[in-house]
């Protein structure tokens, strides 16, 4: 048997971590009959602004975009009402694209919430299981009538983001330390991440890419990605795309469906 | 007839050192002293991380660690184990750090006595508790589940405290005696955070440490602190890893190791991490005194009172 008594003190001394509005927990206090005010601010000082350096190392491009005042103030209302819920601090923001969206102080910058999509998918990359990518020189041996049927199984680390802005492009001027030509925000990208080895890649998909890698992601065989692709983008290239993901890394094995 | 297929997990690195490691002196590993630590080749001393870093399933990071750990004894340092809350331990938390242990066989692993979460929420800091029977029985309770799953002894780690609670009935040091006599863990002894906690409580250092246990003293902690104010505008020390030991703390260290004899020592910097060779200055430092004391025995904690 556990025993419960006495094992309340977690309770009454965790609310006030991250909620200024309550006052020092009751339970503590300093030695000698000191006050215990400072002294525990001193654990709510640690918690949010460790947690806002957390969000600040999974999203460097938005903070760059943002400056540091803007993202830690902005970071610092996601701290406090999403804390994480994992103790792996890598895992945590993944709904902090969505909170950058609703972000009224973010209003004027439409794109940002997916250059933070990106910058999420980069990392769920970096930290994905390691595996060997697919070589293109395996798809040889199949027969040219069959490829249509074949089934790919995407990499641990393959990631697309879709947006309606040049999210890509803005994100990687602000991941560069290089200066970088005016961009037009209103171009849609889309974002193909990949990680073959221990680099993470991020690429521009071509009108459709996007469509075709997502279909044959979820286990679309070839023939039904490329259709979905080609009425997605009259202009869509299968040929050039499925050699495009596979140099990129984007998958580990194919089957043919009917084989299975 | 059926068959039993484990899910393939990465083999567990060779030991290339004698364990235990002996007295020698650590840094926290960095990854971006990576290129200078490999160019440098083996050394003397031995490596920590925080285990949670490493706790992805692939990837950069765990391409490091194994460079690392090619050439270096390893510490395995947990700081989210929450073996001082009340909460069951998280069970799958508990399975990723078995699975590291077996994988890298580090010559130390240690856990801090605090919390970090509660309810749903991971608070991303070591928070304090009270010492009372009913906390002792659950961490001696919650020691004994980690170490059935690693499968060996853990280290204790002594915590920083800013704040004291009401209903505490007993001293730091009674309370972590109990817990190691009661589990058979070992004790990580962080000599800033006696050094932080006994300023911050109005007790002294040099008290506490003839109260600990140091026979069970299975490794050191050393690292920097930053100074703030309490309520009355007295002295509160921040156990902030930011910075180089303090003159105080060294002084202190001295008096451990001459009583407790070498063990491995740490010099823990964690954030403003410095170049390299600064880092790796402060553990020569640990060196030489642990040196200076190699062949020494142990006095044991008999002498400590
Ligand atoms: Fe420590």
């Amino acid at each position: 048997m556990r025993p419960e008594a006495g094992l309340c003190f977690a309770a009454s001394f965790a609310p006030a971590l991250l909620d200024p509005a309550r006052g020092t927990p009751e339970v503590v206090t300093g030695p000698h009959g000191k006050g215990a005010s400072r002294r525990y601010d001193v654990y709510r000082n640690n918690v949010t602004v460790s947690l806002i350096d957390a969000l600040a190392a999974v999203y460097p491009a938005v903070q760059r975009i943002t400056g540091a005042e803007f993202f830690r103030a902005m970071a610092r209302f996601h701290v406090r009402s999403n804390p994480p819920t994992s103790p792996l601090l890598f895992e945590y923001g993944h709904s902090f694209p969505q909170f950058i969206e609703a972000y009224e102080h973010a209003q004027t910058m439409p794109w940002l919430a997916d250059v933070a999509r990106i910058e999420r998918a980069w990392l769920d990359g970096y930290h994905a299981r390691d595996a060997a990518p697919l070589s293109a020189a395996s798809l040889s041996s199949i027969a040219p009538e069959r490829l249509a049927e074949i089934v790919l199984t995407p990499h641990p680390a393959m990631r697309i983001v879709r947006s309606p802005f040049a999210a890509l492009t803005i994100f990687a001027a602000n991941r560069d330390e290089a200066p970088s030509a005016r961009i037009d925000a209103s171009i849609a990208e889309d974002a193909l991440i990949t990680r073959p080895d221990f680099e993470v890649a991020v690429r521009h998909l071509p009108p459709g890419g996007a469509v075709f890698a997502c279909c044959l992601a979820s286990g679309q065989p070839l023939g039904e990605a490329a259709g979905a692709a080609l009425e997605a983008a009259a202009d869509f290239d299968i040929a050039t795309n499925i050699a495009g993901l596979i140099a990129a890394g984007a998958f580990t094995s194919h089957a043919l469906g009917d084989a299975r | 007839m059926s068959t039993v297929i484990e899910p393939t997990r990465p083999a567990a690195m060779p030991l290339r050192f004698s364990t235990p490691i002996g007295g020698v002196a650590g840094t926290s590993f960095k990854p971006e002293h990576l290129p200078d630590i490999l160019e440098a080749g083996p050394r003397r001393g031995f490596f920590e991380v925080h285990a949670e870093n490493y706790m992805g399933d692939g990837g950069p990071p765990h391409r490091a660690l194994e460079a690392i750990r090619r050439d270096h004894p390893l510490s395995l340092h947990g700081v989210c184990m929450s073996i001082g809350g009340p909460r069951p331990l998280d069970k799958a938390h508990l399975a990723r750090f078995r699975g590291l242990v077996a994988r890298y066989q580090p010559a130390l692993v240690s856990e801090h006595l605090a919390w970090s979460t509660h309810e749903t929420s991971f608070y991303n800091d070591l928070l304090p508790l009270p010492y009372t029977e009913a906390t002792l029985a659950c961490v001696c309770d919650h020691i004994d589940q980690m170490q059935e799953a690693i499968r060996r002894p853990l280290l204790l780690e002594n915590p920083s405290t800013y704040v004291a609670f009401r209903d505490s009935s007993m001293r730091e040091t009674e309370f972590i005696r109990a817990v190691a006599e009661r589990t058979g863990c070992g004790l990580l002894l962080d000599v800033n955070n006696v050094f932080v906690s006994s300023t911050n409580q109005g007790y002294s250092a040099l008290d506490y440490l003839a109260d600990f246990p140091l026979s069970r003293v299975g490794e050191i902690h050393l690292a920097g602190h930053a100074e703030q104010a309490d309520d009355e505008g007295d002295l509160l020390l921040i156990d902030s890893h930011d910075g180089p030991v303090a003159d105080a703390v060294w002084k202190l260290y001295q008096i451990v190791i001459r009583r407790r004899g070498a063990v491995p020592t740490l010099i823990e910097w964690d954030s403003k991490i410095p170049a390299w060779p600064v880092l790796q200055a402060e553990a020569l430092a640990a060196q030489a005194i642990l040196d200076r004391h190699q062949s020494a025995a142990p006095e044991g904690e008999r002498h400590a009172a």
